[in-house]
């Protein structure tokens, strides 16, 4: 039977963590290699990475980074932020990335999911969704609107119709995160998460809110979730990733417990 | 020297970089002549049967492959490269090179169970290996350690002697097959943290009698 898989993921600008993790002892890593060691040392399943870095002209920077954490660790790695093209997949995939993931990009352009799929099969896709509630209407039937621009922009697309579009567009997962819960430390969306997980057939990682591994129990079980993706709850030195596992393993979540 | 073949089918750096870090020799090659040089092969992959196969016969890798096995060097086969090495697979309705007896089936799942059982597909994530019998290249790996796997397809033997691993997805199957010189694996070794990389260390030292 297949694991519920823990993510760190690691927001990178200019090559460096905007997060890095807190030790006790005050010691600070910001180097995004070292962190994805650390991370891979203490049994996580995988990790992403968001490359938020503005400038287009720094981005190579980020092909960089990937390559040095392909060196590093031998776990999947998605690397997401700022890919626009096949191209830009192309290169993280060459350097070492298992995944990318595209956001904005699908939602102005979805064929990029197609042919991202064709050109590098669909396992490598993953789209990732950034969704608000702004309640139930005719165009949004969910009540779950598509937003960019962290949340910004509001693109009158339905998040479930555009999470069914997708995979038979081709892509092989979706990375869905709550605006409305992303940053709060009160627990995921588990009504949204599990909305989506009952309605398609590829995995979906639950994103934004995770505070106390109480969190992802719940959207690992009534969110149905297949993979919960964490940031400051272990970033911060609150919780590490055995502690989460074996609070999972202790209420019968399936975790892979040796590693 | 370790022979990783090149046949198109996908991302193939990730399985050297894990061989280099171990510390041991390899090239990406599609030169029949490389791989006939080198002192064992692996033969990995992540894409369909079909369009592989088609590479495979025209860069002439089958019956290198074939040459390998009677040559008795060791042989580690990855993810689609374990399927190929089959008679034949379902996917795209493919004839395949056929070194092992069997075919290569699809996961079948009732559509409407899928969220009740919590079975998607394709199979993707770690799931745990019990092993079937004692393999050197398996020797420091423990019953149900857990690796990673990204697929739609299985291998089915024949033989069931040629099942060395086994994994539930729904249903029961061989994740890890081979015998005398070959050794192949559903999984990925080079996506499979520690457990992974044991396997590909023995393979890397393993001398087949």
């Amino acid at each position: 039977m297949l694991s519920k898989r823990i993510i760190p993921c690691l927001d990178v600008r200019e090559g460096k963590t905007t997060k890095g993790i807190k030790f006790q002892n005050n010691v600070d890593i910001g180097d995004p290699v070292e962190m994805a060691r650390y991370y891979y040392e203490s049994g996580a399943d995988e990790i992403v990475f968001y490359d938020i870095t503005a400038s287009s002209e720094k981005r190579n920077i980020m092909i960089d980074v990937v390559r040095r954490v392909a060196e590093t660790i031998f776990i999947p790695f998605s690397v997401g932020g700022g890919i626009r093209n096949l191209e830009d997949m192309r290169k993280v995939l060459l350097a070492g990335a298992e995944k990318i993931s595209v956001n904005s990009a699908a939602v102005k352009h979805p064929d990029i999911i197609s042919k991202g799929a064709e050109a590098f099969g669909k396992q490598c896709i993953v789209l990732g969704m950034d969704v608000k509630f702004t309640g139930k209407s005719e165009s949004i039937p969910s009540g779950y609107e598509i937003v960019i621009n962290g949340g910004r922009t509001h693109m009158g697309i339905d998040a479930l119709k555009w999470a069914i579009e997708a995979e038979k567009l081709g892509a092989g997962e979706i990375c869905l995160n709550s605006i409305d819960a992303d940053g709060t430390c009160e627990g995921y969306e588990l009504n949204l998460t599990s909305l989506i997980s009952e309605n398609v057939s590829i995995p979906v990682i639950a994103s934004g809110g995770a505070g106390k591994p109480e969190h992802l129990f719940d959207v690992l079980t009534k969110g149905k979730a297949d993979a919960a993706l964490i940031a400051s709850m272990v970033h911060y030195g609150t919780y590490t990733v055995p502690e989460i596992k074996s609070y999972l393993d202790k209420r019968e979540v399936k975790i892979r417990s040796r590693w | 020297m370790i022979a990783i073949i090149d046949y198109d089918a996908g991302n193939l750096t990730s399985v050297a970089r894990a061989v280099d870090h171990l510390g041991f020799k390899c090239i990406i090659t599609n030169d029949t002549k490389e791989i006939s040089k080198a002192e064992r092969v692996i033969f990995p992959g992540v894409g369909a049967a079909g369009s592989a196969m088609e590479s495979i016969k025209r860069l002439g890798l089958d019956q290198a492959i074939k040459n390998a096995l009677i040559s008795g060097k060791p042989i580690l086969g990855i993810c689609l490269g374990t399927q190929i090495i089959m008679e034949y697979s379902e996917e795209n309705n493919s004839k395949c090179i056929g070194i092992i007896g069997g075919r290569v089936l699809s996961f079948r799942f009732d559509k409407n169970l899928k969220n009740e059982s919590g079975l998607k597909i394709p199979h993707m994530g770690w799931n745990s290996v019990l092993l079937q019998k004692n393999h050197f290249v398996l020797s420091d790996v423990k019953d149900n350690d857990e690796f990673y796997f990204v697929h739609g397809f299985y291998p089915a033997p024949d033989d069931n002697s040629h099942i060395i691993g086994t994994t539930t997805h729904g249903i029961s199957f061989a994740s890890i097959i081979g015998y005398e010189n070959i050794i192949a694996t559903q999984f990925h070794p080079e996506k499979s943290g520690r457990p992974g990389l044991a396997i590909l260390k023995n393979f890397c030292v393993w001398k087949p009698c």
